[in-house]
């Protein structure tokens, strides 16, 4: 299954600064409460966990219940320490798992 | 002249009626499904025995919401993340949904800032509490209520 994911993180950023990253990645988030036409009820197909690294030390991670509405959002930060790769990890119901990543320039 | 039973008494009636009739047990049992202690239960069983103590949590809703399948919610503690002092974890709690845990999210000690934006569902009118564990081990929180006009997962209930 393929998502899109969307990611904004800023291209460089000053050293010391806290700088503002955005998520968006598309996902029914299927609750496993709702019923179908005929009565039966839908699985629950949910993105379980997400999580956020920079240069391999985790700065934000979150799990996932199906309150979060579908197409999830996340703006968090992190503080601009070194030049280097910022990674992103969605985990889901159903083997989904979706990899990404930005590049940041520290200067 | 007296009429015994008017025609819209006996138009609600049937249709009240037919409604309960098409609902599906399950749903039934899930439109029922409010536990009062469900929230009190999920935040003990992540936080086991901890103090909560009110404020340094900032949970930031809209006071009224049209449609519970989208709602922004921002939450944000006050908090220098050094190393030695930061947030360690926020979770996101509600009353009403069928499941009380709405998020919990992880912060590291680079994350800068402890603030968060994200959209969540909302089954209903119902307060949300956002407890925020430090890294000394405190837990912070703080209480919001939403009013909700049309409410998520129970849109394929409504008749």
């Amino acid at each position: 299954m393929s998502a899109r994911a969307l990611i904004n993180v800023p291209k460089t950023a000053r050293r010391g600064d806290v700088i503002e990253i955005k998520t968006l990645i598309s996902h029914v988030m299927e609750t496993g409460y709702r019923h179908g036409t005929n009565g039966r009820g839908i699985p629950r197909d949910i993105i379980t966990s997400f999580s956020c690294k920079y240069n391999g030390e985790e700065i934000f991670a979150t799990q996932l219940y199906p309150a979060v509405a579908a197409n999830p959002f996340f703006t968090f930060h992190a503080v601009a320490t070194e030049s280097g790769t910022i990674s992103f990890h969605w985990i889901g119901d159903n083997g989904f798992e979706v990899t990404e990543e930005a590049k940041i320039a520290v200067v | 002249m007296k009429r015994e039973v008017s025609r819209r008494a006996v138009l609600a009636v049937g249709s009240a009626a037919a409604a309960k009739a098409a609902l599906p047990g399950q749903a039934q049992a899930q439109a029922q499904s409010y536990v009062p202690g469900q929230m009190e239960a999920a935040i003990r069983n992540l936080l086991g025995e901890a103090v909560i103590r009110k404020g340094r949590v900032t949970l930031d809703l809209p006071p009224l919401v049209e449609n519970g399948n989208t709602v922004p919610m921002t939450v944000s503690v006050e908090s220098p993340m050094t190393r030695e002092d930061h947030v360690k974890a926020i979770h996101v709690f509600n009353e009403k949904n069928p499941q009380a845990n709405v998020i919990s999210m992880r912060f590291g000690a680079r994350a800068g800032r402890a603030q968060v934006s994200t959209r969540i569902r909302l089954a209903g009118t119902q307060k949300l509490m956002a407890i925020a564990e430090m890294s000394d081990g405190s837990c912070w929180s703080d209480t919001q209520e939403v009013v909700i006009t049309l409410a998520a997962c129970l849109e394929d209930l409504v008749p």
